[in-house]
């Protein structure tokens, strides 16, 4: 399948997912709120963090078990970099109230002003941070 | 008002989709990820399809949801209170930005990637947490 099928394809499961866990259970499937939840949320939402991160977790084991190969994974960054990557995700999104998921798709699916804003300011720190790598010697 | 065991498998089952569909889409992938943000150079446009479909679907179900009372298994709607477009949002939004450019990667990809095992995701992950743990502190300090 060309990428852009398989993005697109893929892209609907995202959004049946999002639509189902607001349909279903009433809550905006944004994985950064979810995964900060399973810290601070108490009793049964906790429980329900917990299975909705195991079932995220379990999605690539069985596309690889449908499919009989995994997804593919090409890293681009150091293992330092990916640190200090991962504090600026998380410290990041949770300041900003969401990511790509919670903001990008549930968001702007909503129709929320304050999504879009969040999102056309990740999209552009994003581009600004891919092209000075791209511009610093490699 | 349902039992917990219906809503806790919804939300299994809809984790479970999220990720099949990351998988699929191609997003697990870091350097298609970066090459999306990389509009001066080998420019990669699938996460616009990517976005795309998933932005379509999600619209057409939270459409229904505004027709229901509430959610079938649960008694209300849990939606974001908060409208104000603020330093906050827009800071965070930023320094989001700036992680998820140097890596390619983002919570949904990062999170369900645990389950490949590859060491740079077990180095990332660990790292969100801290930065997640980190604002957590911060907050409840002021």
């Amino acid at each position: 399948m060309h990428p852009y099928w398989a993005g697109l394809a893929g892209g609907a499961l995202i959004g049946l997912s999002v639509a189902g866990l607001m349909l279903l259970n009433g809550r905006i499937a944004g994985i950064s709120g979810v995964v900060a939840g399973l810290g601070q949320d108490r009793g049964e939402r906790r429980w329900a963090d917990l299975a909705f991160v195991g079932g995220l977790i379990g999605g690539p084991a069985l596309f690889a078990w449908l499919s009989g190969e995994w997804p593919t994974m090409r890293f681009v960054a150091s293992l330092p970099v990916l640190a200090l990557a991962g504090l600026l995700v998380g410290f990041g999104t949770r300041l900003g109230s969401g990511c790509t998921s919670g903001h990008g798709v549930a968001g702007l699916a909503r129709l929320s002003p304050r999504s879009l804003a969040a999102v056309l300011t990740f999209l552009a720190a994003g581009m600004v941070t891919v092209a000075v790598l791209r511009g610093l010697p490699q | 008002m349902t039992g917990a065991a219906p809503r806790l498998a919804a939300a299994l089952a809809m984790g479970l989709l999220f990720g099949l569909g990351l998988s699929l889409s191609g997003m697990l992938d870091p350097a298609r990820v970066q090459g999306f943000l990389d509009v001066g150079g080998a420019w990669d446009p699938t996460l616009i399809f990517v976005l795309g479909g998933a932005v379509s679907v999600a619209l057409a179900g939270f459409a229904l949801a505004r027709r229901l009372p509430r959610p079938v298994l649960d008694t209300r709607f849990d939606l974001p209170a908060r409208r104000r477009i603020d330093a906050p949002l827009i800071g965070g939004a930023a320094l989001f930005g700036v992680g998820w450019g140097l890596s390619g990667l983002c919570p949904g990809p990062a999170v369900a990637a645990l389950s490949t095992g590859a060491l740079p995701i077990l180095v990332f992950v660990p790292a969100m947490l801290v930065g997640m743990a980190a604002f957590r502190l911060i907050r409840g300090a002021r």
